[in-house]
Parts: structure tokens; C-alpha cells; sequence
């Protein structure tokens, strides 16, 4: 093996015997004097606790006393424990860089408790391994860059607005950027909104008034953000108005794009006359009471089914909030609705679904195989319960859309480096843990764009991007990680390889050059660009070649 | 959750309550009482060395009782802060009897059995409440056989069952079956006792006994036949009718898992709507059936009986069949519904905020963060049933809602 450490190194190793946990399962003299073998290293000690406040003085006093350049650390994991140790060099003087951890715990006292020797073997061959590393590790230095306290939020719908409010509130500069003639998206085009049954023109005009009299928003209506450059804290974005152009610089941008109403061409019968949508139904009934006395509503129309698997969420309590209006205005209309499962969630919906039994309104369910058929007049369909087929005799025929995504969201998705799904509704960076980011920094998703939602959810999660930006906002400056990729512009072939596999789309591929860049401020530091590389040409610095194969080596000799 | 346990702006104040409450939007006083653990927290490093000697076992709450933890204790590995408690009412030393023993063994000198509870005074702008839920008692639906069925058991339950760090690590042993391998380690001991009785009777029984149950705990070993019953204690006018929104999913999600597990497994999913609402969630159903062949059935289960090795019967109306059915499964899991937190109604009243019918914090459709007292807000279960995705997102904003106030001293919330 080619030593490729520098002879200047000095290593200090502190074994831990994190109480018995370690300790009462491996033979910690023969680790701590294996330690002493192992090349550069010039100091070990045993500590009944490392990360207890004494371990960490012992750690601190070391550095200097001992003229340590490299610690490692064998106790438990670096997920817990990786960032403590490292600020005590640090606070020693040391570059936090310089400081590998061996996981002795997890990985070979808890793993091997019933065999003491091969554990122990175990625990040597990782020490080994950390030390060979840790004689190639360089310093490395965490970049701090400034950043702009603007926000651009893209969509003026309820999230977007919701998002826009507590931003302004929060005292950030907002630039809310709205394509239509005017706020509002989807609420503009309802009759009421469930389930308190109010007009949505009192709680658009509520938000709009109180967003155009906070100093910190501007409004920019007919817009759309055409471009957009740089990185969380320092982007820049262009808001085109007419073919005008207006460049405005922000710390985040949200994604509030919004969703738009099927239109349901070849299903059912739709024709908008007596086959419509529920979007049509209720600009029927924003004019007045209809005059129809036996409808059929259904329920799926262009949802859960091959061509698009979601459930629309929203479509269900729609017809049911309809189907009460109506009943409402004539207690003598005869509704019926044709559901495959009642999507009517939680505690507000369930509260609906009940009293539209209540006042009478009729819920059959069909199987999608044997679909309803809309003939004129009535409405066939084979009733699971009585086992036969059914003809209700109807004069209208409501169709329940569902909610798809924008067009203009592929676009929006390139133009940030964020991903949609196969519907076209944006990818969140975890479905459960962080519903409202992206695995990009800086750019946040709320509302409709993410996938169909009530106005409560709107608003909700319209507030919650706005808390997620504010995170970033709320900086002084923003530090990177000192593990962050690199790539060698001498050696690129620009084949683009890594760009593919970057999850945070932190890679830039310049054609005039033909090559490729990481962004060091968006690299997370996970590495496939560098495994991915056919030149070698990217590498991940704390995690380079000479160093893995450095603890390969050693893994492999014993 | 280690994320937080490591903020350093976060300070966690576990195994404590709010007892007293007053003052207004930017500037409440809460008194908080942080219950004694007999465990110094700043000298506790959970390497588990007292835990490990401990010589009182309780059952295990986290686990529903299906192990044993000791009397010193934390209730899982990952648990923020990592600390260990005692029980005071399992520990000896504190009930005045003899031991010692975790004192003895602690390195870290952590265990204090005098330890008081203390209390700390704080000084907010706002407040988040965010109790959660508490699991319906399912012992009220006595159909079901909750808490009598052995093999009839919760949600959370299954939860565990499934857990790699679980009561059985992973394997979906059948409850009966986990009593039947502990009465099977006592039995060799009172069959020696049995011996030196002159009459043969009491020896003979329990080696009969001893028998049986090998051949049911081998017959019976893992779970495969698995029903799941949704709307347990939700949209049922006995109880809640409302509806709890995540249960159609969790039982799906277990169902996949227990087939991920063992192969063999057949699970039947008995609903009255299927709520497949989130992202994901219809496709997630219908993978469900054509990946791990689970079966849905549209009914409610009217009664659940047990034949003579313990497995469920359930009897049922096929709606889509139009027949009465009865089924034989090896264990059944019961959807739980979501019930407001007991602690609710206390806090609802320390804090002056209005709770729904339900016992649910009220809030406003427009407002949904918002309770009836400025400055406090509220997110996840505490506020109606919720899944994980929409309830980390109220997370974030009844953060926003509370930065509103911290950043502008309250003024812009007047409105």
C-alpha cells in the first residue's frame, strides 16, 4: 500500500466505553492498545463517557498538549453525536474537518453482544479503518454567503395569498405574482364554500384588502415569472407583465401554482347544457335557484381510473355541498348521487355527508366496471345492492371533476429544478416529513400545485411554506457544509451523468464549455455525482477516492 | 424528533404539565410542573446499564402490555430527551422497600431517589397546543370482543406487533400464542412442584396442558389470515360520528407490511367507505391489492366470536354479495378511532380555549390555526383527526401564525 499520508500527521484516538454499553461487551485495553500500533498515531485514551462534558475537555485539552492535527473518535454514531465532537476541535483549534468518528457501538458492541472476541476483532478493523482516513483528511471550510430577505411567491389562489400574508406579516418583502386580471384562482369561480356555507367573495375580498394594504407585499397581476437564476438566499427573478420585464432579487421563491377543473370532453355524455360539471353547476347556482327537479351527480368522472390513478380529494364534499344547496332552496328535488367510496374525511365533512342523508339526498354506489350510462332523460346503473339494474330518471346530470395540474407546471418545474409527478401536481422532498419543500433549498409548494386540497388545507399549507421560507429568511447568512462536491473542469467530458443523478439539482452543465459545476451552495454532500462520474472528475471532498480507498485497504489487510 | 431534541433553540420540557396560565397575546405567563424521573438529566447518559439490572418488571405501556419493561425505564431507544425514568410507584426503594440497585450500577451517578418535582415559570408571546389523540377504547364496542378476544387487538397494537424493535421484533406472533410461550416457561417448574404431591391428578393436568399448548403455539405460530376492521368507535353514533380520517390507510399500510413480512399472509379489509384521499393514497389501495393481494370488503362486521384455539370469528354482511358471511381469521385488527386527548378538557380550561362538540379545539374553517383566544393556536390531532402529511404542514404553519406574532409584537393579528 502507497502511503499517502503526509509524516507530519498527528492523530489522537478516544475510545469510548459509552458506560457498559461498549465497554461491558468488547475489550477496550486491547482496542486502546491496538490504537497505539496503528501509523500516525501519537496519543489514545480511554473515556468512560467521550461526549460527557469531561470527555470533551479531554478531547480539548489533547489537541494542543499533544499537537494533535487529526482526532477520531470510536464510541457511537455520527448521527447523534458528529456534530459535538467536531465543535470541539473546533473550539480547540482545530479544523472541524479534521475529525473522523469510528462506530464501535451500533456497528459492534450492540450487534455482537454474545461474541466478545469477534466484536472486539470487529472494533479494531473499524478504528483501523478511521484512522487510515483520518491521515488523509483535509481541511475543509464552510463557505458563509449573504442573502436577500424577499420572497416571490408564484400564484395568487387562496395559498398563495395565505403565504403572501404571513410573510409580510413576518416583516419580509413579498412579491406576490399572479398570471390572471386579478387574486383569488379557483375561489373566484365557486358559489359558496364548504363548510360554513359563506359566499368565497368575503374571505377573498377579506385577504385581498388586507394584502394590498400590507406595505411589505407587492402585487403584480397579469405576471408571470419567466425566469429565474441563482440559489436559496440568491435568486433572481424575472416578472414578464405585457413583455415587460422586471427583475427582482429573493432569499425564496413558493410555488403556488394552483390546479385547474377537468373539463370531462366524451365522458358521460358532458355537453355543458344538462351533462355538466359541478365548476358549471355552480355558476348556475350563483344566478339563483335551479329549475331541475331530479338530478344525478357523479361521483369519479375522469378520477381513479387508468388514465389518472389520484382520487381528487376535493370532488366528494363538492357534490355533497351542492346537493345541499339545492336541497336547501327545494326540499322537493330528488338528488341522487352515484359514488364509488364517499370521501368525506375528518370531522366537518363526515358532519355533511350526515345531514345530506338527513335531508333526503340519495348515495348509490357503482362498481367502475359497470359504469352509470347517461341516457337522455335518465341515468342507468347497476345497483350493487338490489343486485339489478337501475334507471333513474333525471333532468340534469352533474359530473364530480377532478382537480388537474396547471399547464404552465412543467415550465414552472424546469425553470426551478423541481420535479412533478406522472399527474403533473409537484413533488414534495418527503411525502410525510417535508410535505411543503423541496429537496431543493429554497424553493417551498403549497396549495393545489401540490395535489387538490380544501380551502382549509389552502390556507394551512400556504402558512406553513411561508414558516418553512421564513427558516431561511430569518438568517443572517447562510453557511454550506464543508462536505460539499466538486468537479475537475480539466477532466470533464460533459456528459451530464451527474446532472441526472443530483437529487437537490445543485449541478450546472455549461455547453459553451461543455462542461459541468457544482453548485457548492445547493450540494448536500451526498456524493453520486462522484460515484456516477466515468472520469473521476467529480469528487466529494471529505470522502474522496485516497481516502475511501485508504479504508478499504486497510479493511481488507487487517 | 432528533432534530429537535438537538435545536439549540429548542428546549424540551418532557414529562411535564401546564398548571397555571394567565395573560394575554405577547405575553402569557405559563407555570409548568416537571414531574421528578429520580434520574438527573444532566449527568444521564441512557446507556441503560440500571434498566438492565433492574429487578422490578411492569408491563410495558408502549408496548400495550404485550412485554415487560423494569421499573426503571425509557420507552424506546430513540425517545428525546434521552433519559431514564423511574416509576415511582413499581420502584422499590421509592415505595420504602429494599434495592438500590440502579443507584449502585450507575456510572454516571444520574439516579437520585430523592429527586422532587419542580417547577419552572415561563415567559411566552404564544402558544402552539398540540396534545394529539388518545386511541378510542375499543372495550366499549362489547361485540367486538376487545380486551376479552385475545386475538382481537388495536391498531396501535398491531403497530407494535410489526415493530422491528417490538415486543416480538417484527414477527406477527398472535397474542394467545405470546401467553401460551410464557405459561409454557412456567409450567416445567410447577410440574417439578406437582411431582412430590402424592396424587397424580394435578401433575397429569398441567402435563396435558403443557401439551396443548405446544401444539397450538407450533400450529399457531405467525398470524396469516388477518382482518382488519375500519370505523371502530368513529362514524358510529354510539360514540364519534365523525369520521377519522387516517385509519382506511393505516390498515391498509399494516396489511402490506404483514404480507411484506410473511408471504403466506391473506388479509381482508372490511370498510364502509374506502378514504384513499391523499397523495398517493388510491394508488397506494390499489397496489395493495394487486401487489400484496389484500381483499376489500364493503360491510361492517356485526359480532366477533372465537372458536376453541382463539381465532376470530367475524360475522358480517357482504353489501356487494347481499349474504351474511362468517369468516375465520387468525388474529383481527381493529381500527381505532381518534378521540380528543383526556388532558384536553383540562387544558381547554387552564388556557380559556374553546373546544368543538367532539372535544376537539375549535377552530375556523378561514382561520384554521386560530383558537378563540388570540396569540394561542393549534395544530395536528388536537384540532380533528388528521394523517402525518397534512399534520406536519399545520405544524409549520401554526408556526407561522406564532412568528406573526413574535415578529411584530402581535399588532398584525388584530385583524
Amino acid at each position: 500500500m502507497k502511503d499517502t499520508a503526509k509524516s507530519d500527521v498527528r492523530i489522537g484516538v478516544f475510545v469510548c466505553d459509552c458506560g457498559s454499553n461498549i465497554a461491558g461487551y468488547l475489550e477496550m485495553k486491547e482496542l486502546v492498545e491496538y490504537s497505539k500500533t496503528l501509523p500516525n498515531v501519537v496519543f489514545v485514551q480511554e473515556n468512560l463517557y467521550t461526549c460527557s462534558e469531561g470527555g470533551i475537555n479531554e478531547i480539548k485539552q489533547a489537541i494542543p498538549k499533544h499537537n494533535l492535527n487529526r482526532v477520531v473518535v470510536a464510541s457511537c454514531t455520527p448521527r447523534t453525536h458528529e456534530p459535538l465532537f467536531m465543535s470541539a476541535c473546533e473550539e480547540a483549534g482545530l479544523n472541524p474537518y479534521l475529525f473522523e468518528m469510528a462506530n464501535i457501538r451500533d456497528q459492534c458492541s450492540w450487534v455482537h453482544m454474545r461474541e466478545r472476541e469477534t466484536g472486539t476483532e470487529r472494533a479494531k478493523a473499524q478504528i483501523g479503518m478511521a484512522v487510515a482516513k483520518a491521515a488523509r483528511l483535509r481541511e475543509l471550510k464552510r463557505i458563509q454567503l449573504n442573502l436577500s430577505h424577499n420572497a416571490v411567491i408564484i400564484g395568487g389562489g387562496v395559498s398563495g395569498m395565505s403565504a403572501a400574508m404571513a410573510l409580510g406579516n413576518m416583516g419580509y418583502e413579498v412579491d406576490l405574482v399572479e398570471k390572471e386580471g386579478k387574486l383569488g384562482g379557483l375561489l373566484n369561480d365557486l358559489n359558496m364554500i364548504l363548510p360554513s356555507n359563506e359566499p368565497p367573495e368575503r374571505l377573498l375580498n377579506d385577504l385581498v384588502a388586507r394584502l394590498e394594504t400590507n406595505p411589505k407585499v407587492n402585487i403584480h397581476l397579469n405576471s408571470i415569472v419567466s425566469k429565474t437564476e441563482g440559489y436559496v438566499g440568491n435568486y433572481v427573478a424575472t416578472i414578464s407583465k405585457n413583455g415587460e420585464e422586471l427583475k427582482v432579487k429573493c432569499g425564496i421563491i413558493i410555488v403556488a401554482l394552483g390546479a385547474r377543473v377537468l373539463t370531462p370532453e366524451g365522458l358521460y355524455g358532458y355537453n355543458g347544457k344538462d351533462v355538466i360539471t359541478h365548476l358549471e353547476l355552480e355558476s348556475l347556482l350563483r344566478k339563483g335557484p335551479i329549475q331541475s327537479k331530479n338530478i344525478v351527480m357523479i361521483q369519479c368522472v375522469g378520477s381513479r381510473c387508468a388514465e389518472r390513478a389520484y382520487c381528487s380529494r376535493i370532488c366528494c364534499m363538492t357534490a355533497v355541498k351542492n346537493a345541499l344547496l339545492i336541497k336547501e332552496a327545494d326540499p322537493t328535488a330528488r338528488i341522487t348521487v352515484l359514488y364509488r367510496d364517499m370521501q368525506m374525511y375528518g370531522v366537518e365533512l363526515e358532519e355533511m355527508f350526515r345531514k345530506a342523508k338527513q335531508v333526503g339526498v340519495r348515495f348509490v354506489t357503482f362498481d367502475p366496471e359497470k359504469a352509470p350510462v347517461v341516457k337522455d332523460g335518465s341515468v342507468s346503473v347497476y345497483h350493487l345492492r338490489m343486485g339489478k339494474e337501475v334507471s333513474i330518471p333525471c333532468e340534469l346530470v352533474v359530473l364530480s371533476t377532478p382537480l388537474i395540474a396547471q399547464e404552465d407546471a412543467p415550465e414552472v418545474s424546469t425553470m426551478l429544478k423541481v420535479p412533478i409527478n406522472e399527474n403533473g401536481f409537484f413533488l414534495e422532498g418527503h411525502v410525510k416529513l417535508k410535505p411543503l419543500d423541496f429537496a431543493t433549498d429554497g424553493v417551498y409548494l403549497c396549495g393545489n400545485a401540490r395535489y387538490p386540497s380544501t380551502i382549509r388545507e389552502a390556507i394551512g399549507q400556504g402558512l406553513g411554506a411561508a414558516s418553512r421560507a421564513a427558516g431561511v429568511l430569518s438568517k443572517d447568512a447562510l453557511f454550506t457544509s464543508g462536505i460539499v462536491a466538486d468537479i475537475n473542469a480539466q477532466t470533464c467530458c460533459g456528459c451530464l451523468g451527474c446532472v441526472a443523478v443530483c437529487p437537490y439539482g445543485a449541478i450546472n452543465f455549461f455547453p459553451e464549455r461543455g462542461v459541468c459545476q457544482v453548485n457548492k451552495v445547493l450540494c448536500k454532500g451526498c456524493g453520486g455525482c462522484a460515484a456516477t462520474c466515468p472520469s473521476s472528475s467529480a469528487r466529494l471532498d471529505g470522502f474522496s477516492n485516497e481516502q475511501i480507498y485508504a479504508q478499504i485497504e486497510k479493511a481488507l489487510a487487517g | 424528533m432528533l432534530d429537535v431534541g438537538r435545536h439549540p433553540k429548542v428546549n424540551v420540557l418532557a414529562y411535564s404539565e401546564i398548571r397555571e396560565f394567565s395573560g394575554q397575546i405577547g405575553d402569557f405567563k405559563v407555570k409548568v410542573l416537571k414531574k421528578a424521573r429520580y434520574v438527573d438529566p444532566s449527568r444521564c447518559t441512557a446507556c441503560g446499564a440500571c434498566a438492565e439490572k433492574c429487578p422490578t418488571k411492569v408491563p410495558n405501556e408502549f408496548n400495550f402490555g404485550l412485554d415487560d419493561r423494569k421499573a426503571i425505564y425509557k420507552d424506546y431507544a430513540q425517545g428525546i430527551p434521552s433519559v431514564y425514568t423511574i416509576d415511582p410507584n413499581n420502584c422499590k426503594v421509592i415505595q420504602g422497600g429494599k434495592c438500590g440497585v440502579c443507584a449502585k450500577v450507575c456510572q454516571a451517578k444520574a439516579v437520585d431517589y430523592e429527586q422532587k418535582d419542580s417547577e419552572v415559570e415561563l415567559n411566552v408571546a404564544t402558544v402552539i397546543v398540540s396534545t394529539g389523540y388518545e386511541l378510542f377504547d375499543a372495550t366499549q364496542i362489547p361485540e367486538y370482543g376487545y380486551g376479552k378476544l385475545p386475538n382481537v387487538i388495536s391498531s396501535l397494537e398491531m403497530e407494535r406487533l410489526l415493530s422491528a424493535g417490538g415486543p416480538t421484533k417484527g414477527h406477527l406472533t398472535r397474542p394467545s400464542t405470546i401467553r401460551f410461550e410464557k405459561r409454557l416457561k412456567e409450567l416445567p417448574k410447577l410440574i417439578k412442584k406437582a411431582e412430590k404431591s402424592e396424587d397424580p391428578t394435578e401433575k397429569n393436568k398441567l402435563e396435558e396442558e403443557a401439551k396443548w399448548l405446544e401444539e397450538q403455539t407450533h400450529k399457531h405460530h405467525t398470524a396469516t389470515k388477518l382482518g382488519f376492521i375500519q370505523c371502530v368507535g368513529s362514524r358510529d353514533f354510539r360514540f364519534h360520528k365523525y369520521c377519522s380520517s387516517y385509519c382506511c390507510m393505516h390498515s391498509i399500510k399494516e396489511a402490506i407490511i404483514a404480507r411484506e413480512h410473511e408471504s403466506s399472509t391473506e388479509s381482508f379489509i372490511f370498510y364502509m367507505d374506502l378514504r384513499t384521499v391523499g397523495k398517493g393514497f388510491e394508488e397506494y389501495k390499489v397496489r395493495g391489492a394487486k401487489v400484496s393481494g389484500l381483499k376489500y370488503i364493503r360491510g361492517r362486521i356485526a359480532e366477533i366470536m372465537q372458536d376453541e384455539e382463539y381465532n376470530p370469528v367475524v360475522y358480517y354482511e357482504d353489501t356487494e354479495q347481499r349474504k351474511v358471511v362468517g369468516m375465520s381469521l387468525d388474529m383481527v385488527i381493529l381500527a381505532n378511532a381518534c378521540s380528543p386527548s383526556k388532558g384536553i378538557s383540562q387544558i381547554s380550561t387552564l388556557l380559556g380555549i374553546e373546544l368543538d362538540e367532539n372535544g376537539f379545539v375549535s377552530t375556523h374553517p378561514n382561520k384554521p390555526l386560530d383558537t378563540s383566544v388570540p396569540g394561542i393556536f393549534t395544530c395536528g390531532c388536537a384540532q380533528g383527526p388528521i394523517d402525518i402529511p397534512e399534520s406536519v404542514a399545520q405544524a409549520s404553519s401554526a408556526a407561522a401564525r406564532a412568528a406573526e406574532v413574535v415578529m411584530t409584537g402581535g399588532l398584525a393579528l388584530a385583524v
